[in-house]
């Protein structure tokens, strides 16, 4: 959306007052269809580049094995998401949490260091967009083919271009979506489920969902997210300061900006380098003239830096009249990059990180519960004995079966009885009471801490413990 | 609901759609004198210098709001909402809880029917369907005779050889059908208090306990008087009644003296509550399988 004062006939209602005039504006502006001009040049080549190993990867992924099992399958029924050789369960979700915060610091880095990069380059919703906008281009032509044909009337030759997009589109979508899709269902039934007409209901909805999602998305609303929706694009700027390298026009060196004849000497007329030729605001995908300065709408992606250096280039002038650089560089001709700031995150990130890999690394792929009975009665008096009775939940996360023994320790004699080792199989729970008994005479305590530990038999480090407590009889009644 | 109160909804519910609605189309359009000006292009608001453009919001956003008084409108035509309105629907919560409910039994039906017809000697040494009758047995019975089935003061245990009522598959099956109802009298209005404590010290030699032996020879003859009807001539108990052995210690309500005095002098009621009705056949044959396996662990 450009900031110039919106007059076009189709958001104005002219009345006529005989005082003055006043003008009713509407509030809700449709959007204008952006023609974005094809370039070609560095940037563009870095993000072609970035985007198809990301995408390749994003397709692939679903297809790949490892040890019988889809390396990346997000389990829901089950409750399990498999990610390479790790498998984490629901109470893994602190590590799941962890994760996005650490992917959200990473993102502040990189925005306090480089800008908005992520949505210039990697972000899915320009990925995809940049694949629609190919589409366009294939099927009818750079921008100003395009804005004639949609001017134009409806004939053979536009029915069939429009086909052509919008199948492309479709297409694109329903590889997006089955991709997608084949991250919680293996993608190899799936697609056989689908074409063969037995698959169930909810698989086939989100396919088709998410087809309509990315056509709807990459097809008609494109920057509209990035400008109205995007979380991230609200308050991307509240973490640039003066040394962030962003999508700069070097006013200095482009004002006044005019059109010119080659070979005069434009300074002598008090013109500046810019020719003033549009193009950096016809490649734009976010429709915004960057000449104006740094807006929220940029997303740096450097279709400007190379549209300009084109012109530049045609024109004999020096590059970089808009580039990546930062506005301290504009201003003084010198940056500084290493800012609290920055070196503030990027520490924090580094620890993050750290830790997280320590803790995977360290992950016990054993969990267990302990449910002290909550029965009738606090404990049971049994001979000479006191007895307390739990219920053991031991939950194999590891990729094979395991034997484990069970052990109690605590400040008195304790023994633990009833429970008979048998084989746990992988990812599975084994939920067994257990008695732990203590001689009367010596439990002196009404409460007694104690430890219950389960270990597996063939390692030794795959063990867990909990700590719960013993009860037994209130002084007066022993 | 009062015709008042139901006219009172349906007027709050209406009249604030109609607001909201109003609300958006009223502020859709706005009067500008001259937006060439730039402090007319701005909210007014600056903060630290930095000021924020009044631009339009796009479009079909106002759409998207638009949808959400359609949705509004045929929610309140298909659900109930409106005062007394019950929907076209007809959806209710009971409605949805009692298909959720039918849903389950059926798939409990499914898992359940295959143990329907098997034996219960059978079930009890199928690790599967033991599995399956733990987690019964946790949730429904191990609040009184504990998780690992081992009983408590009053609650008897499940894991020994000892059968209040009998230890067959078929009596376990029916004890939790039907419950039982134990009732061992009160005696102290017969007995006397030397009497209880004669015939307790009778009961403790039975079970070859610490006794003083000239009272409980003065026991025995009371014991054979009043209480053989039930526990047997040699007290090892009868299952038909549920009175207990008697011989074997294994004390329901305790065996020290003080315990069994008061067990005379007041009497118990054991109570075992009937399942028929809460569990269904289906998962109490499974149960019974499961008991059934906790006693053959401990003859193992």
């Amino acid at each position: 959306m450009s900031d110039k004062p919106e007059t076009s006939s189709k958001n104005t209602v002219q009345h006529q007052d005989p005082a003055n005039e006043i003008r009713y504006v509407n509030l809700y502006e449709a959007a204008d269809k952006i023609y974005t001009r094809r370039i070609t040049g560095f940037y563009q080549r870095l993000r072609r580049y970035t985007g198809i190993p990301l995408l390749l990867g994003y397709l692939l992924m679903p297809w790949l094995v490892i040890d019988g099992r889809p390396a990346m399958l997000f389990d829901l029924p089950e409750r399990k998401f498999h990610i390479l050789s790790l498998t984490f369960w629901p109470h893994d979700g602190m590590l799941l949490a962890f994760l996005l915060i650490i992917a959200a610091f990473a993102l502040f880095t990189v925005t306090v260091l480089v800008g908005r990069v992520w949505c210039g380059f990697t972000c899915p919703q320009t990925v995809w967009t940049q694949m629609f906008i190919w589409a366009e281009h294939f099927c009818q032509g750079d921008r100003n083919k395009r804005m004639k044909l949609d001017a134009g009337p409806w004939n053979a030759e536009k029915i069939l271009r429009k086909t052509g997009t919008h199948t492309i589109w479709l297409a694109i979508s329903l590889i997006t979506a089955l991709t997608f899709v084949g991250y919680f269902f293996p993608i190899r039934g799936l697609i056989y489920d689908l074409v063969t007409f037995q698959s169930d209901l909810a698989p086939a909805f989100w396919v088709v969902f998410f087809a309509g999602a990315t056509y709807m998305n990459a097809g008609f609303l494109r920057e509209q997210v990035c400008k109205y929706m995007c979380p991230y694009a609200r308050f991307q700027s509240v973490m640039y300061d003066r040394d962030t390298l962003t999508v700069f026009y070097n006013y200095k060196r482009g004002e006044n900006r005019g059109p010119r004849k080659p070979n005069e000497d434009y300074k002598a007329k008090g013109l500046g380098d810019c020719i003033d030729c549009s193009w950096c605001v016809q490649v734009c995908p976010v429709d915004i003239d960057i000449r104006d300065g740094l807006q929220p709408d940029c997303i740096d992606c450097g279709l400007c830096v190379d549209a300009c250096n084109t012109v530049m280039d045609k024109m004999g002038y020096e590059r970089g009249l808009i580039s990546f650089t930062t506005e301290e560089a504009i201003e003084t001709g010198k940056s500084n990059v290493f800012r609290p700031r920055l070196v503030g995150y990027a520490f924090i990130l580094l620890a993050m990180i750290s830790v997280f890999v320590y803790t995977i690394s360290t992950r016990v792929p054993v969990g267990m519960e302990v449910l002290r009975d909550r029965g009738v009665r606090m404990y049971r008096v049994a001979g000479d004995e006191i007895q307390n009775v739990y219920t053991i939940k031991i939950n194999n996360m590891d990729r094979h079966g395991h034997v484990f023994d069970v052990a109690v320790t605590g400040s008195y004699s304790f023994e633990l009885k009833g429970y008979r080792p048998s084989e746990v199989a992988e990812g599975d729970i084994l939920t067994v009471p257990v008695r732990v008994t203590v001689k009367r005479s010596e439990l002196k305590d009404v409460q007694t801490p104690i430890i219950i530990t389960v270990q597996s038999r063939e390692n030794p480090d795959v063990r867990a413990s909990h700590s719960t407590s013993f009860i037994g009889p209130a002084s007066g009644a022993r | 609901m009062g015709i008042f109160w139901n006219f009172w909804i349906i007027g709050l519910t209406l009249t604030n759609l109609a607001l909201l609605l109003w609300v958006l189309l009223a502020n859709s359009k706005v009067a500008v004198s001259d937006q060439d000006q730039e402090e007319n292009r701005t909210t007014g608001h600056s903060y630290d210098g930095i000021e924020e453009y009044d631009n339009p919001l796009p479009r079909w956003w106002f759409y998207l709001f638009i949808g959400t008084f359609i949705f509004a409108i045929g929610y309140l035509i298909v659900f109930p909402g409106l005062g007394d309105w019950k929907g076209v629907s007809g959806w209710t919560s009971v409605k949805e809880l009692r298909g959720h409910q039918q849903q389950a039994d059926a798939r409990y039906a499914e898992q359940f029917g295959i143990y329907a017809n098997t034996p219960i000697e059978q079930l009890a040494r199928d690790p599967a369907a033991m599995r399956m009758g733990l987690r019964l047995f946790a949730n429904n019975c191990a609040v009184c005779h504990g998780a690992d089935g081992g009983g408590n003061f009053g609650f008897p245990n499940l894991t020994d050889d000892d059968w209040l009522w009998g230890g067959t598959p078929e009596k376990i099956k029916e004890t939790i059908l039907h419950g039982r109802q134990a009732a061992m009298p009160a005696w102290s209005a017969i007995l006397g208090e030397t009497g209880i404590t004669n015939v307790t010290e009778y009961v403790l030699s039975l079970s070859g306990s610490e006794h003083d032996d000239v009272k409980s020879t003065a026991g025995e003859q009371l014991f054979v008087t009043n209480c053989a009807v039930c526990h047997g001539v040699d007290g090892k108990g009868n299952q038909l009644l549920g009175a207990p052995n008697l011989t074997d210690n294994i004390w329901l309500y305790g065996g020290e003296p003080h315990e069994i005095r008061q067990t005379i002098r007041q009497g118990r009621n054991g109570m075992m509550p009937a399942q028929q009705e809460l569990l269904k056949e289906e998962r109490i044959h499974l149960l019974a399988a499961y008991v059934y396996s906790l006693s053959l662990e401990d003859a193992e």
